[in-house]
C-alpha cells in the first residue's frame, strides 16, 4: 500500500461515511425515545430524490438540501402519527414507510433521471492544501455537510445527554410510564425526537445525491437504511460512537470503490456484497452485549397508563 | 337448532362486515393513490380503467393475473409459516432470488438428464436455495445473536448480487446480447405451461403449498406446537417443545417456498436466469401474509388483489410513463389505513 492509496481510502471513507453518520444520528435520537424506524431506507430515498429534484429544478443545491431535510422530517411525522398517535405496530409501520419511500421517491425523481446538477460546493482550507500529500487526493476537499458532521454528532450527544430535553427523551425511551408520572409528555417528546431524526435522515439522503453520486436513480440508497439500523446497535445508541461506526462502514465502501477503480480481480458484484455481510458479522459479534445498552422501552407501544 | 341458526346468521353478518371493511380499505387506498397521481400530473382514472381493461376484461388478462399470483402465493406462505412462531421474515425477495439461482445451477449441472429426473431435481434445488438463505437468519435468531427482521432484510441485498455475478460471468448467454441473462435452460428443465397461456406448473405448486400450510396448521400436532411457541416461547420451551429447532425449521421451510417462487419465475416464465427476475414479489408476499393475518383464504384473496395492483404498476409504466416503483405508494396507502385503524384500541403488540 502506498501513501496516496491510504489517503485516498481515508478521503473516501469520510465522504461515504458522512451520510451514514447523519442517518445513524437521526435513528439514534428516534430510538432513544423508544421508537425503531425500520422505514429509514424510505426516508433516505425521499431525502435523496427531493434534494436532487429541487436542486435540478432550481439550480440551487442549498435549496435542495433544505427541502430534503424538511421532506425527511415530514415523512417521519407521518410515521409518528402511525406509531405514537394511532399506536400502530412499529415494525409494520416502518415497513409501510419503506414502501412509501420506494414509491414516493420514484415518483418525485422520475422527471430528473439523467439530469445534470451542480452539487453542494466543496472547498479545502488553503493552509491544508499546502501539504504535498494532501494535494494529490480529495482529502479535506469536502462540502459543508461533511465539514460539520462531527460537530453535529457532538451536538446530538450534548442534546441527548446534557440537556433537560434529552433527559426527557431518554426517560421516555426507557419507560414511558415513569416519564409520564414525572410530568413529561411521552407523545410530544417522541414526536420531537422523530422530527429531528427525520430531518437528519433527509439530509443524509440528500448528501448521497447532492455530493456523492450527483445523479438520481431508483433505489439508489441500496439498503443503507438497514445498514444504519445495525450501526445504531453497533454504536450502542451513542452519538459519539456513531462517528467511529460510520467511518468504519464508509471505509468499507471506499475500499470497495478503490478496488474497483484499480481494476481488482475480484468481481464488482462480490465487492458490492461486502457492506451487508460486514453488517451481519458485526451484529453477530455484538449480539450478546447489546441488550444492556438498548433503551428498555424500545419498540413497545405506550398506551398512556400501565 | 334455532341456536345453531343464530350463530350461522351472526357468523355470516361478521363475514359481511369483514368484506365491507376490506372493500372500504381498498377504496380508501385507491382514492389516496389517485390524489397523489393527480398531484403528479398523471391521470388516475385512465390508469384504473386501463388496468381493469388489461386484467379483468378478457381471458388473456385474467390468465396473466394467475401468472402473477403464482410467486405471490408462495412468497406469502414463506412469510405466514414462520409468522405462526412470531417470526418476521422480510427476506422473501432474497430467498426468491436464491431459489432461482440454485434451480438454475441444477439445470446447468444436469443438462442432459431426462425431464422426469431434471424437473423434480430443479424444484428441489429451488426449494433448497430459499431454505438455506432463510436458515441463516433462523440460526442467528435461534442462537439469540441477531433479530431475524434485520438479517432477512440485509440478505435481500446479497442474493441478487449472487445472481448478477453468475449472469454476467459463468452463465452469461453466449449469443451477443445486450440484455444480461444466462443461456437458455435445457428444455427438460422448463415447467410445463397450460391452455396456451403463461400459466405454468408453478401455480399447482403454489396451491399445493397453500394446502400443505393449512393442513400443517389446522390438522397436525406440529401446528399446535407452532402456535404454542408463537403464544409464549418461554412456556413452550418449558413444555419440552424444542423452540430453537422450530425457529430454524419454520424459517427454512418458509424460505423454501419463496425459493420455489423464484424457481417458477426462472423455469416457468423466463426460461433463463435473469438479473431482475422479481419486481418485489418477496416484499409483496410479506404484505399479503400480514394483511391476510396468515389465513389461507385471505392469502388467496390478497394475492389476487396484489396481482391486480402490480399489473396497475405495469400499466402506469406503459401508458403514462410512470416508473413501476410508484405502485409501492399504493401498497403503502393500504398499509397506512390498516395500521391506523387497527390499533388505537390496544390490540397490537
Amino acid at each position: 500500500m502506498t501513501t496516496p492509496l491510504i489517503l485516498g481510502l481515508l478521503a473516501g471513507a469520510i465522504l461515504s461515511g458522512t451520510s451514514l453518520l447523519y442517518a445513524t444520528l437521526g435513528e439514534t435520537i428516534a430510538e432513544r425515545s423508544g421508537i425503531v424506524n425500520l422505514g429509514l431506507e424510505g426516508i433516505l430515498l425521499i431525502g435523496a430524490s427531493v434534494g436532487f429534484s429541487v436542486t435540478a429544478a432550481s439550480g440551487n443545491a442549498w435549496l435542495g438540501l433544505f427541502a430534503a431535510g424538511m421532506a425527511g422530517g415530514l415523512a417521519n411525522l407521518l410515521f409518528g402519527w402511525l406509531v405514537v398517535t394511532r399506536k400502530a405496530n412499529q415494525l409494520a409501520s416502518g415497513l409501510a414507510m419503506m414502501f412509501f419511500g420506494f414509491g414516493a421517491s420514484a415518483l418525485i425523481g422520475a422527471r430528473y433521471v439523467g439530469a445534470v446538477i451542480v452539487g453542494l460546493p466543496k472547498w479545502r482550507p488553503s493552509w491544508l492544501a499546502g501539504f504535498r500529500w494532501v494535494k494529490a487526493t480529495t482529502l479535506f476537499n469536502y462540502d459543508l455537510l461533511t465539514w460539520v458532521a462531527i460537530p453535529v454528532a457532538v451536538l446530538v450527544w450534548w442534546a441527548l445527554f446534557r440537556t433537560r430535553w434529552g433527559l426527557g427523551v431518554r426517560a421516555v425511551g426507557e419507560s414511558p410510564a415513569v416519564a409520564f408520572a414525572a410530568g413529561r409528555n411521552p407523545a410530544v417528546l417522541q414526536y420531537q425526537a422523530l422530527s429531528c431524526g427525520g430531518v437528519l435522515g433527509g439530509l443524509a439522503g440528500a448528501h448521497l445525491s447532492l455530493s456523492l453520486t450527483l445523479t438520481w436513480s431508483e433505489y439508489m440508497t441500496a439498503g443503507r437504511g438497514f445498514i444504519v439500523i445495525a450501526l445504531v446497535i453497533f454504536s450502542k445508541w451513542n452519538p459519539l460512537r456513531a462517528i467511529a461506526a460510520a467511518l468504519l462502514f464508509g471505509g468499507a465502501e471506499s475500499l470497495q470503490l478503490q478496488m474497483q477503480a484499480r481494476g481488482s480481480l475480484i468481481s464488482p458484484f462480490l465487492l458490492d456484497m461486502s457492506p451487508y455481510i460486514l453488517t451481519l458479522i458485526i451484529l453477530v459479534a455484538w449480539g450478546g452485549s447489546r441488550r444492556l445498552a438498548a433503551p428498555a422501552g424500545l419498540g413497545r407501544t405506550f398506551y398512556g397508563s400501565e | 337448532m334455532p341456536e345453531g341458526g343464530l350463530t350461522a346468521v351472526l357468523r355470516r353478518s361478521t363475514a359481511l362486515r369483514t368484506t365491507v371493511r376490506h372493500c372500504g380499505i381498498g377504496v380508501g387506498a385507491l382514492l389516496m393513490f389517485a390524489a397523489i397521481l393527480l398531484a403528479a400530473g398523471k391521470d388516475p382514472l385512465k390508469a384504473y380503467v386501463d388496468t381493469f381493461h388489461y386484467t379483468l376484461a378478457n381471458s388473456y388478462g385474467f390468465s396473466e393475473l394467475l401468472v402473477r399470483m403464482t410467486p405471490l402465493l408462495l412468497a406469502a406462505v414463506a412469510v405466514a409459516l414462520p409468522a405462526r412462531l412470531g417470526l418476521i421474515n422480510v427476506g422473501g425477495e432474497g430467498q426468491l432470488y436464491m431459489g432461482a439461482f440454485m434451480a438454475s445451477a441444477g439445470a446447468f449441472l444436469l443438462p442432459t438428464a431426462p425431464r422426469l429426473i431434471l424437473l423434480p431435481f430443479v424444484a428441489f434445488m429451488g426449494f433448497m436455495g430459499g431454505a438455506i438463505w432463510a436458515a441463516i437468519p433462523g440460526i442467528l435468531r435461534a442462537a439469540k445473536l441477531v433479530n431475524e427482521t434485520i438479517s432477512t432484510l440485509l440478505l435481500n441485498y446479497v442474493a441478487p448480487l449472487i445472481v448478477s455475478y453468475f449472469v454476467f460471468g459463468l452463465w452469461r448467454a453466449s449469443e451477443n446480447s445486450a440484455y444480461p441473462q444466462s443461456s437458455p435452460f435445457p428444455d427438460a428443465a422448463l415447467l410445463p405451461s397450460f391452455f396456451n397461456t403463461r400459466i405454468h406448473a408453478g401455480l399447482l405448486i403454489a396451491v399445493v403449498a397453500l394446502l400443505a400450510y393449512w393442513l400443517l396448521l389446522e390438522k397436525t400436532r406440529w401446528g399446535v406446537d407452532m402456535r404454542a411457541i408463537g403464544g409464549n416461547a418461554e412456556a413452550a420451551q418449558r413444555l419440552g417443545i424444542p423452540v430453537p429447532a422450530w425457529i430454524v425449521t419454520a424459517l427454512a421451510v418458509g424460505g423454501g417456498f419463496a425459493g420455489l417462487a423464484g424457481m417458477g419465475e426462472a423455469m416457468g416464465i423466463a426460461g433463463r436466469l435473469r438479473q431482475g427476475l422479481s419486481p418485489g414479489y418477496g416484499f409483496a408476499g410479506f404484505l399479503i401474509a400480514w394483511l391476510a393475518g396468515g389465513r389461507p383464504l385471505g392469502i388467496v384473496f390478497m394475492a389476487f388483489l396484489f396481482a391486480i395492483i402490480t399489473s396497475a404498476g405495469d400499466t402506469l409504466q406503459m401508458t403514462q410513463g410512470v416508473p413501476y416503483a410508484v405502485v409501492n405508494i399504493l401498497l403503502a396507502m393500504i398499509l397506512f389505513i390498516v395500521l391506523a385503524r387497527r390499533s388505537a384500541g390496544g390490540t397490537s403488540k
